[in-house]
């Protein structure tokens, strides 16, 4: 119970009811909610999740990736691999899916680390190993190529709840999302307070003063890359079992990767509920928009022959750059303080 | 001795950094390395700390045999480092940073003592203890830089530059704690570009140029060296 009002100890009262307030609503959705509400709710949590997962690398410990799609595309793919071809399923998967997203993160962490390549260098990086996966996969015909890799769904397979296949009605995959997304919440308030934690935030403030007290560099960035990648991948198992089809075009396209790293620049890049919060923002407002535009091509304002598919994108880079001038830290740190969410000498 | 370095060679890519240096330090010694800019003294500090890889030499501390070993076991052995600049973790409270410095293997639990020693040392940053470090001022944050390095229970301490951009009276006050961690028994090795305090302070030192010692001695009799006054302090 102590470390629990530890844990909790950041919040202000307010900060507290809210929180209460919003957990209630969210656990009470499928109550409500229709079916379209509910795959944007998922949806939510999902990028929530590997918001977590890239602010863990760029917030905490400074690395920048922009191949995320590369971990989740990894994890979904063996998962998914393992359960057609083999029967396995996916809650014993998910951990061979686990090692190989960190296995492809220790490789790239230790060509880019070990050889000290700094800064955008190492993004780059990221971005060369998420295409060469995806050129790979677009050959591998066991995995299904260019044509996609599909999981068998039945009709029966939409109802109930079978945790251990991943099979069931939509609610089930909205807590399961949840919970998931939640518990990286936890686990990175736990880390972010912990040793590994500290030396993270040291290295990502001053690597070389780091250096100098005496910090193993290398292998703390190493944890960071290990922690990010492995909860990346629990991502991508999560979104084979949802989506039942996966295609290398689709899965480890730079978009996804940029994708992972909105909510939290958004949200606010270091801090913990940033990711969520971000996420909770963009992708509604891109429903919103998408919802919109077919409404005006439906009242015949704008002529339906028109493509407009990118104006999503274009609106979410239009608000990361209003972001980025006017609240470089992120919307939550602001929300935090005008609200008084938080108690003053705690952040995030 | 405590610590032995000699012969030391370094490069950076075809530059030659440190060329041939060898530096003696004993128990209780302030041993002062002077030089201008760019003559390799940060060079010199951060080859020890094994941040740089020499290509040839040799660096002893206490019998053991370090050159080329990286800079986290270098620290843990006992060689603390206040590294150029003030490089503080500006992200972090005061109190986070010591304590970085503490989780250090030897630091280990004997960090509740070690950062009341600290405090008492320098009572601002006790008040200052839950600020976020970038908040302070640049003489606090030397202060931080040097408390933190004491969380790591340091044996020796190699100070870069301590007075770099400080007001007077606070180099006055950093030079002053040097001083009294020496007086407490600490080895300490002093870079530093005003000659005059550092010289004074040493019962050490060595003069470097382009990579090379070009003298070496007790501090008072440098002071007295003809080359020193004209090169050093404009007499």
């Amino acid at each position: 119970m102590n470390s629990l009002a530890r844990f909790f100890r950041p919040l202000s009262p307010a900060g507290l009811w809210l929180g209460a307030a919003f957990l209630a609503v969210l656990l009470l959705l499928p109550l409500w909610a229709g079916s379209y509400v509910m795959t944007v709710a998922t949806t939510v949590f999902y990028l929530a999740l590997i918001g977590q997962s890239w602010n863990l690398m760029l917030g905490f410990a400074g690395l920048l990736s922009i191949g995320h799609a590369l971990f989740v595309g990894i994890g979904a793919y063996t998962a998914a691999y393992l359960f057609a071809a083999v029967g396995l399923p996916p809650v014993v998967g998910v951990l061979p899916a686990i090692a190989l997203a960190v296995l492809m993160g220790v490789l790239i962490g230790y060509l880019g680390f070990r050889f000290a390549i700094g800064g955008g260098y190492f993004a780059l990086l990221t971005i060369a190993f998420a295409e060469f996966v995806r050129i790979v996969i677009d050959h591998v015909s066991w995995l299904g190529a260019t044509e996609g890799f599909f999981l068998k769904v039945s009709s029966a397979d939409r109802h109930g709840i079978d945790l251990v296949n991943l099979r069931g009605a939509p609610e089930m995959y909205y807590y399961l999302i949840m919970a998931l997304a939640l518990g990286a919440l936890v686990l990175c308030r736990f880390l972010l307070r912990s040793r590994l934690g500290y030396y993270w935030q040291a290295i990502r403030d001053d690597a070389e003063a780091a250096e100098a007290l005496g910090v193993n560099v290398l292998r703390y960035k190493m944890y960071a890359v290990i922690f990010s990648s492995g909860m990346a991948g629990v991502a991508g198992v999560f979104y084979a079992f949802y989506q039942n089809s996966l295609f290398p075009e689709i899965v480890f396209n730079i978009e996804r990767s940029i994708e992972a790293t909105l909510g939290s620049i958004v949200g606010g890049v270091g801090t913990l509920f940033g990711p969520i919060f971000g996420t909770f923002i963009l992708t509604p407002l891109g429903e919103i928009v998408t919802e919109a535009i077919d409404l005006l091509k439906h009242w015949g304002v704008i002529d339906p022959q028109i493509k407009l598919d990118g104006l999503k994108l274009l609106i979410w880079s239009f608000i990361v750059v209003l972001i980025v001038l006017f609240k470089p830290k992120g919307l939550w740190p602001w929300v935090c303080s005008r609200l008084r969410l938080t108690r003053p000498e705690a952040e995030g | 001795m405590i610590l032995s370095v000699s012969g030391l060679n370094l490069f950076y890519g075809d530059a030659q950094a440190l060329d041939e240096v060898s530096l003696e330090v004993d128990a209780g010694d302030i041993v002062a390395v002077v030089g201008s800019n760019g003559a390799g003294k940060s060079s010199l500090i951060r080859t020890i700390a094994g941040i740089e890889k020499p290509r040839s030499g040799r660096i002893v501390y206490k019998d053991t045999d370090i050159t080329g070993w990286p800079s986290h076991r270098v620290c843990n052995l006992g060689i603390g480092q206040v590294a150029e600049g003030r490089q503080i973790f500006a992200g972090l409270t005061v109190r986070e940073n010591l304590e970085v410095g503490a989780y250090l293997e030897r630091g280990r639990g004997k960090s509740a003592e070690t950062m009341e020693r600290v405090f008492a040392m320098f009572p601002i940053l006790q008040e200052r203890a839950e600020q976020q470090a970038g908040t302070l001022s640049g003489g606090e944050q030397q202060m931080l830089a040097i408390g933190r390095c004491l969380l790591g229970q340091p044996e020796l301490i190699m100070f870069d530059e301590p007075s770099l951009g400080l007001a007077p009276t606070i180099v006055q006050e950093v030079f002053g704690i040097v001083e009294r961690l020496n007086a407490d028994g600490t080895p300490i090795v002093l870079v530093e570009q005003n000659v005059a305090v550092s010289l004074k302070m040493a019962n050490r030192a060595y003069v470097l140029e382009n990579g090379r010692i070009v003298l070496s001695g007790k501090g008072e009799e440098l002071l007295e060296d003809d080359r020193v006054r004209e090169a050093y302090l404009g007499l």
